[in-house]
């Protein structure tokens, strides 16, 4: 009950489904603006890489399930707050064509302490990865290919539990 | 008038193996989730693969669901693959 006021109170959780790229500075600025109780902000950028279930990917494509996908992010950034300390969390995932290099997600919690900033911002992460509806295409000049998913990204998830 | 249909959704693969986005059919009674998939898998064709091996992901009203949960009239069915999001 400790932190009731905190996950209940209205801007401290930011989601958004995006194909605009997003500025890291300006979400630890946001981050940053929670009040002199926070100690320590966690942040997680995701990028396109060049290899995945294809070597030589040149690009990705990502399809979501608008609604549900916010959701179920909802969600767990309320189960992070249920369990650590979560002042603020802002998650915004970009969908659509995104090229090499690009950035694809962001996580960012800012807590009192280290420890929880670390452990919501990686379990926000896990179980994005494991149970938001997003759809990962890897694109390259010799196809195509449905992204599967990976036992190691399950097996994350369910350590949580 | 009652509304008497269910919308299907299909989301990625499925969505393009599929080649349907969405589609409407008539709810009927005591119907499950698992019931469309049988449903839909008797068109053959690529449609078999939504009773095949490869594991098919199940959401009712943008809420996850076992193939045992029932449907009806009204309600947003959906079908896609585990998802690879982050």
């Amino acid at each position: 009950m400790k932190w009731l006021f905190f996950h209940r109170s209205p801007g401290v959780e930011m989601i958004s489904i995006q194909t605009e790229d997003f500025d890291t500075g300006a979400e630890y600025s946001a981050l940053r603006d929670s009040g002199a109780g926070t100690g320590a902000i966690a942040t997680f950028t995701g990028l396109v890489r060049d290899s995945g279930d294809m070597q030589g990917v040149s690009g990705l494509f990502l399809e979501h399930y608008p609604g549900m996908t916010e959701q179920v992010i909802s969600g767990i950034v309320e189960e992070a707050s249920r369990r650590w300390d979560v002042r603020k969390a802002r998650v915004i995932h970009r969908v659509g064509r995104l090229l090499l290099q690009e950035q694809i997600v962001f996580v960012g919690v800012c807590s009192a302490h280290r420890g929880d900033a670390f452990a919501a911002c990686e379990f926000i992460m896990d179980a994005l990865k494991t149970s938001a509806p997003f759809w990962k295409k890897e694109l390259s000049d010799n196809g195509e290919h449905w992204v599967e998913q990976k036992a190691s990204d399950l097996a994350r998830g369910a350590a949580w539990k | 008038m009652t509304d008497q249909t269910l919308t299907v959704r299909f989301f990625a693969r499925l969505r393009e193996e599929l080649g349907t986005e969405q589609l409407t059919l008539p709810a009927e009674k005591d119907q499950t989730a698992g019931d469309l998939l049988a449903l839909l898998a008797s068109r053959g064709g690529a449609w078999t693969q939504l009773q095949g091996s490869q594991p098919v992901m199940i959401a009712i009203n943008q809420a996850m669901a076992k193939p045992g949960a029932s449907v009806k009239a009204g309600d947003e069915v959906a079908f896609f693959p585990p998802v690879t999001g982050g």
